[in-house]
């Protein structure tokens, strides 16, 4: 609720307060007639915006650049941050889960330019725009989803130009003649034809270093300078706080004020300079310096305390060599290079079903001690999905006699089984019925493979392959 | 070793020059080994055991060596004996894990990294062999050429960590391996357990020692790797007559 002139409007609502058909800017004394008992806030405006950049900061988990958009946007840069959250969807997933967590209602849309994610945020259903696709996503939604003034979207809506697909085929120099140069500028916003900057949240708090070059630089030994500088300069600020890099964000800010952002994560909390230069390096490659750049910050914009995990590395040093820091090391430059999905370690699961068997974790966690039963012999290679096999036995419930798989027959000389896996009814209800027969087999050749049949015989089981070698 | 009009020979004899140089200074002998604990088996390998700190190549024999999945059980037997963490490369998504746990090899000691393509595998393997405390790198690979071969000899050598590449051929691609410089190749493949009953038994390998720096080639029929890892020779074959072929005919342990 606030105040205009001598009038009290409803400044904002709720999605409760919209189903009773309230909307921004309609008069308090005409909504509490609409709606007995409605519950009025006076509007905060100063909060709302200092409630909004720490939301900003918070999203910095996400990418580095992150900009407000007031009163109730932010837009993320995630060029080159979604891998370490196992791509973009994923990315979204989890941003929109963690919002919702705490009780904010968000939409989210991805695409190729802060313009069209925009418009498709606020007048579409959100979602991923496919590189490339923004115009063709956008052609359905309002010329307002175009961040256009009131008058020139009047000025549209004069002539019948309601939707943005109706001005992209339109010629250039009409438009511009007749709505002005901004329709066409907001236009090739969204399309990326112009560059549209965001200038960049920082948070006051995180360690944080600075170059300024007095003439651009672009070369890559020049960058590679640049990042060993700053480390150097870095690490005696972490030290004098006590604190390790757990994820670092250089930003290069190119003269064209389209900032190139390089972000990496440590496994564990880092000040060593010569390591953090190499994660750093690794990514170098992905800078486009465009004509140039001006300057570089490097800002550290998640740490931890470091004091005492050295402690702690120090005493499992002397222990046990110098694996401990090493494998960390290791492990970060993996994670940098592939992507923190694809490096981990595998822990047993406390299930029947093979394929549920394994979990993953992070690849520095602590050892867990627990290994599969012992007793259970187990394939090496396991096929997912199993294949379909034609098998035939003598009798109902013995091991077959062959097989055939992938058009070669295979006769069996050995066999041990079956060990009767039922499926986990607590987990899907489609498991409430599932029954496999495991035998393990070893063929004339010596070679062993790990056999199931989905049912009994009587019932028309089917038989598959699920896994080949022997452990 | 390659026939001496090989046009590979100078090269390989140039190289063997070379990563003999590098690294303790001594021969070979004097590296670490790893003995199998299989009398024959180690009498063929200069040092008594398998060399750490270089690199050995595993193919898998067969008519599923595709999948490699005795080679894998064979890796992994190597490194169960061995201490430290292990990085293994991975080159599809069909690596069960249980069956590691199985041969020795206990879950929290391996970091599986997702490299699928062979572009992927050898870089991060050459990391791996940069940092001093892991047992060893598992990679594996459809095919490897001379040089990056020649890179993570150098790599293991430098760090002391053993560095075993799992092939993943195609069945026809076997026929003809390409020169490396790899301290051992060694074919795996399943063999026939005893013959007499219809139980299954513990599983048994063909392993051949196709090549061995140092040392001379040979073949041995051995049981498969128990759960510490360990080989072991056929109790029915450890009292017969020399078979043609070197097969081991004493118990090691």
């Amino acid at each position: 609720m606030a105040q205009d002139g001598a009038r009290r409007v409803l400044a904002g609502v709720d999605a409760a307060a919209r189903r009773f058909g309230l909307y921004p800017g309609m008069s308090a004394a005409h909504a509490q007639a609409l709606v007995p008992g409605l519950h009025l806030v006076p509007a905060a405006p100063e909060a709302d915006a200092a409630g909004l950049e720490r939301l900003g900061l918070w999203c910095q988990r996400y990418a580095p650049i992150v900009a407000t958009d007031p009163p109730d946007g932010l837009l993320i840069d995630i060029t080159g941050a979604a891998h370490l959250f196992g791509g973009e969807a994923p990315l979204l997933a989890d941003i929109s889960a963690r919002l919702e967590r705490t009780g904010i209602a968000a939409r989210l849309a991805l695409a190729d330019t802060p313009g069209c994610a925009w418009g498709l945020a606020r007048f579409g259903e959100g979602g991923i725009v496919p590189p490339g696709g923004a115009a063709q996503v956008l052609a359905p939604l309002p010329v307002a989803a175009l961040r256009l003034g009131s008058e020139a979207q009047r000025a549209l809506q004069d002539v019948g130009l309601t939707r943005i697909g109706g001005l992209t085929d339109k010629p250039r120099a009409a438009l511009r003649l007749r709505f002005g140069a901004e329709v066409l500028f907001r236009l090739d916003r969204a399309l990326g034809y112009e560059p549209e900057p965001l200038a960049a949240l920082v948070a006051p708090e995180s360690p944080r270093v600075a170059l300024r070059f007095a003439e651009p630089v672009g070369a890559r030994e020049t960058l590679e300078r640049v990042v060993t500088d700053l480390c150097a300069r870095l690490v005696p600020e972490l030290e004098r706080r006590g604190l390790g890099a757990r994820r670092l964000d250089l930003i290069f800010a190119r003269v064209d004020r389209l900032d190139q952002a390089i972000r990496i994560g440590t496994a564990r909390p880092s000040r060593d300079a010569a390591h953090l230069t190499r994660l750093l390096a690794e990514r170098l490659a992905l800078v486009d310096p465009g004509f140039g750049i001006e300057e570089a910050v490097l800002c550290a914009s998640r740490v931890e305390p470091l004091a005492e995990h050295q402690e702690t590395h120090l005493a499992s040093h002397l222990a046990a060599g110098p694996q401990a820091l090493d494998l960390a090391a290791l492990i970060d430059t993996l994670l940098v290079r592939l992507g923190a999905a694809r490096v981990y370690r595998l822990a047993p699961v406390e299930s029947d079903l093979p394929e549920r068997a394994v979990r993953r974790v992070p690849a520095l966690a602590a050892p867990l001690g627990v290994v599969w039963p012992t007793d259970l012999p187990r394939p090496a290679r396991l096929l997912a999905p199993p294949e379909p096999v034609t098998a035939m036995a003598e009798i109902p419930d013995a091991p077959p006699l062959f097989f055939v798989w992938r058009n070669t027959r295979h006769r069996i000389a050995r066999a041990d089984g079956p060990e009767r896996i039922l499926g986990e009814w607590w987990v899907t209800d489609a498991e409430a019925d599932l029954t496999r027969d495991y035998y393990r087999v070893e063929t004339e050749a010596g070679e062993r493979f790990w056999l199931f049949r989905d049912g009994p015989m009587q019932a028309n089981g089917r038989w598959w392959l699920h896994g080949l070698g022997e452990a | 070793m390659p026939p001496p009009h090989s046009p590979d020979a100078p090269t390989l004899a140039e190289l063997r020059r070379l990563t003999d140089s590098v690294g303790t200074g001594a021969g070979p002998d004097a590296a670490p080994t790893l003995p199998f604990g299989v009398a024959g088996l180690d009498a063929a390998l200069p040092g008594g055991g398998l060399a750490l700190g270089a690199l050995h190549q595993i193919h898998e024999g067969g008519p599923r060596g595709r999948y490699a999945a005795t080679a894998v059980l064979f890796a992994g037997g190597i490194l169960a004996r061995l201490d430290g963490p292990v990085l293994w490369c991975l080159h599809s998504r069909d690596l069960f894990a249980p069956a590691l746990a199985r041969v020795g090899l206990h879950p929290d000691r391996v970091v599986y990294c997702e490299t699928w393509r062979d572009t992927e595998v050898l870089p991060a393997m050459e990391e791996g062999l940069r940092h001093r405390g892991l047992a060893g790198v598992v990679g594996e690979l459809t095919r490897m050429t001379l040089t990056p071969s020649r890179r993570l000899q150098l790599a293991a050598e430098g760090s002391g960590v053993t560095a075993l590449v799992v092939h993943r051929l195609c069945a026809g691609e076997a026929a003809e391996p390409e020169p490396s410089a790899a301290r051992t190749r060694w074919r795996v493949a399943p063999a026939p357990s005893d013959g007499m009953s219809r139980r299954m038994g513990r599983p048994r390998w063909r392993l051949e020692l196709q090549r061995s720096r140092g040392g001379a080639p040979g073949a041995w029929i051995v049981e498969a790797c128990d759960a510490q890892g360990r080989l072991a020779v056929p109790a029915s074959l450890a009292n017969r007559p020399a078979a043609p072929e070197r097969v081991q005919r004493r118990a090691a342990r």
